[in-house]
């Protein structure tokens, strides 16, 4: 199941990428439409990260091409930001919130620019939007995880960007961060903004995403939410695995969500 | 006069090692320090070849060569052949450092190098050294000139990349992702590490360099939780250092880089003890404290329930 679309914010062209010699991703081709949010679904070790990795060129691709906004990631590299996963950096490093969402600012100042008061002021917006304006000067390693991600989400907001890469920004967060992320990421896409987002928990991609990137290790399907959703697809994308598939679907059906003609 | 340079020189190298020894120990490469300055050695026995004299320019360019050799090869291996880090450590320094061993024994009669002096340095020959112009002018110790432009490269090199390293350090997928290189910067940073380390050798040896990297460093870590003030406890502490220890030495006439690295691990264990951050008396009190609080308010709740 694939529905390609016409001016797309990203394009991977038979995308294969390989750890020693191994591929992890094999051919995948696809479109993505701007102004969505996108999540991109799947097993353990389907891929998943690895997929916004090459897109943001921090993997070497084997073959293939990604194309963003039509064009060269480094023509683009201010319109896109990547979120990495919240466990891939040391929060105990010794540093403070708000120092890490004017990293978000680093690409605009480049190396011999100065921090403007611009920059800080806009750095506070951010963390206030994401409900941590009281926790600016506090050191990371004081922080929730909860409160680190939206941390992790302020820097990304500070970045001004046109597309967002985003790796699992719900994983470990309470309930209130998990809504609170989710109301800026819709935000943002009504913004006519694209949010990109690796997300492991099929239950609630039903309820989050317009767009849905089924993946296991090849591309299974990419379209939006109420073309996915079907028990064939997700048992293609899970194997045997999955005992709720038809819970899921019956969900997706009394949610009645409206098919979309405008992609 | 001849302690203040013996101080001052001492204290300008570690204010260097300290410097760039924090970064070191955020990046988790502390030992990436200590290989570095060990696989400089054959750099510096080429370079004396080539140049024919210790204080050269040729040999402070040989050992940078070597040292970035050194920390290529180390990921090299870690990355190619899937060796763990600190094998890839222990693989490459010992080897290069052998080679420098062999490189020394072999030229023996040509090379005014011996392992005990490349081993353990000797800060107190500093003030012998001294610069004296064509003019028969005398300008003071040599080593004074090296460790002070050495620390005005590394000021220079921190205050353009300090937000540059921070990044790269904090995280590096971010930094890469908003299209800075991870690689020059890394190689950048080893660059000052194996061009300090070959300065200061001289003085402090192969050995004790490492503890002037990482010791103060790691005291500071545990001392605050702001990047930038890690750095200038880093450089308070590397100045105590080299002051106490000098005087320790002078007291009980021993090693004077032997006393400053002694002295920066009392300095460590004090702050391992009684940090306000993460010193283990302060958190035994808090423990106290908590427990003291959480019977208080049992005993509070038992009284309000009856």
């Amino acid at each position: 199941m694939k529905v390609e679309i016409l001016n797309p914010a990203v394009e991977f062209h038979d995308t294969t990428v390989s750890y020693d010699r191994k591929p992890v991703l094999w051919n995948i081709d696809m479109t993505l439409p701007q102004g969505s949010l996108i999540g991109i679904i799947g097993p353990n070790g389907a891929g998943k990260s690895t997929l916004i990795k090459a897109a943001m060129g921090l993997l070497p691709l084997a073959s293939g091409y990604v194309k963003i906004f039509d064009g060269d990631l480094d023509e683009h590299r201010k319109r896109v930001s990547y979120v990495p996963q919240r466990e891939s950096v040391d929060w105990d490093f010794p540093t403070s919130a708000i120092d890490i969402v004017l990293m978000g600012r680093y690409a605009h100042i480049g190396l011999l620019g100065r921090i403007s008061k611009k920059d800080r002021s806009l750095a506070m917006d951010c963390l206030e939007q994401v409900g941590m304006q009281a926790f600016a000067k506090r050191q990371i390693s004081q922080l929730s995880g909860g409160q680190q991600q939206r941390v992790f989400l302020a820097r990304a907001l500070a970045q001004q960007a046109d597309l967002y890469f985003m790796d699992e920004p719900f994983a470990g967060v309470d309930a209130s961060t998990e809504s609170a992320i989710l109301n800026i990421l819709r935000n943002l896409t009504q913004e006519g903004k694209t949010v990109i987002v690796v997300h492991h928990d099929l239950q609630s991609a039903a309820e989050f995403f317009d767009w849905i990137v089924l993946l296991n290790m090849r591309l299974i399907a990419s379209a939006p939410i109420e073309n996915v959703f079907t028990q064939n697809l997700l048992q293609e994308t899970y194997g045997g695995k999955l005992t709720l598939l038809s819970e899921i679907s019956e969900l997706i059906k009394k949610r009645n969500i409206p098919s979309r003609e405008n992609y | 006069m001849d302690d203040i340079y013996i101080i001052l020189v001492a204290s300008l190298f570690s204010i260097s090692c300290g410097l760039l020894g924090s970064f070191l120990i955020l990046r988790r490469m502390a030992m990436v320090g200590d290989a570095i300055s060990h696989a400089v050695l054959p750099g510096i026995v080429i370079a004396f070849l080539i140049s024919g004299s210790r204080d050269s320019f040729e040999m402070i360019i040989g050992a940078a060569l070597l040292g970035l050799i050194t920390s290529f090869l180390i990921e090299f291996f870690h990355k190619k052949a899937n060796l763990q880090t600190d094998a890839a450590i222990g693989v490459t320094f010992t080897w290069l450092f052998a080679l420098g061993i062999i490189l020394i024994s072999v030229f023996a009669g040509q090379v005014d190098l011996d392992q005990e002096c490349v081993l353990y340095g000797e800060i107190a020959y500093v003030p012998l050294d001294l610069w004296i112009t064509d003019a028969g002018l005398n300008m003071g110790p040599k080593a004074l000139y090296v460790s002070a432009f050495i620390l005005a490269a590394v000021i220079i090199f921190l205050s353009f990349g300090y937000r540059y390293l921070h990044i790269t350090t904090f995280d590096s997928a971010f930094a890469a992702s908003i299209g800075i290189s991870i690689g020059l910067w890394h190689y950048l940073l080893m660059g000052m590490v194996s061009m300090t380390t070959v300065a200061a050798f001289d003085s402090v040896g192969a050995i004790l360099v490492v503890a002037l990297f990482v010791v103060p460093a790691a005291t500071s870590y545990l001392l605050t939780r702001k990047l930038k003030s890690m750095l200038l406890m880093t450089v308070l502490l590397s100045f105590l250092n080299s002051f106490l220890g000098y005087y320790l030495a002078s007291t009980i006439n021993g090693s004077i880089s032997g006393a400053i690295a002694s002295t920066s691990g009392v300095f460590f264990l004090l702050a391992f003890l009684f940090s306000p951050i993460d010193g283990i008396w302060i958190k035994a009190i808090k423990r106290n404290f908590d427990k003291s609080k959480n019977t208080s308010k049992t005993k509070f709740n038992k009284i309000f329930k009856e």
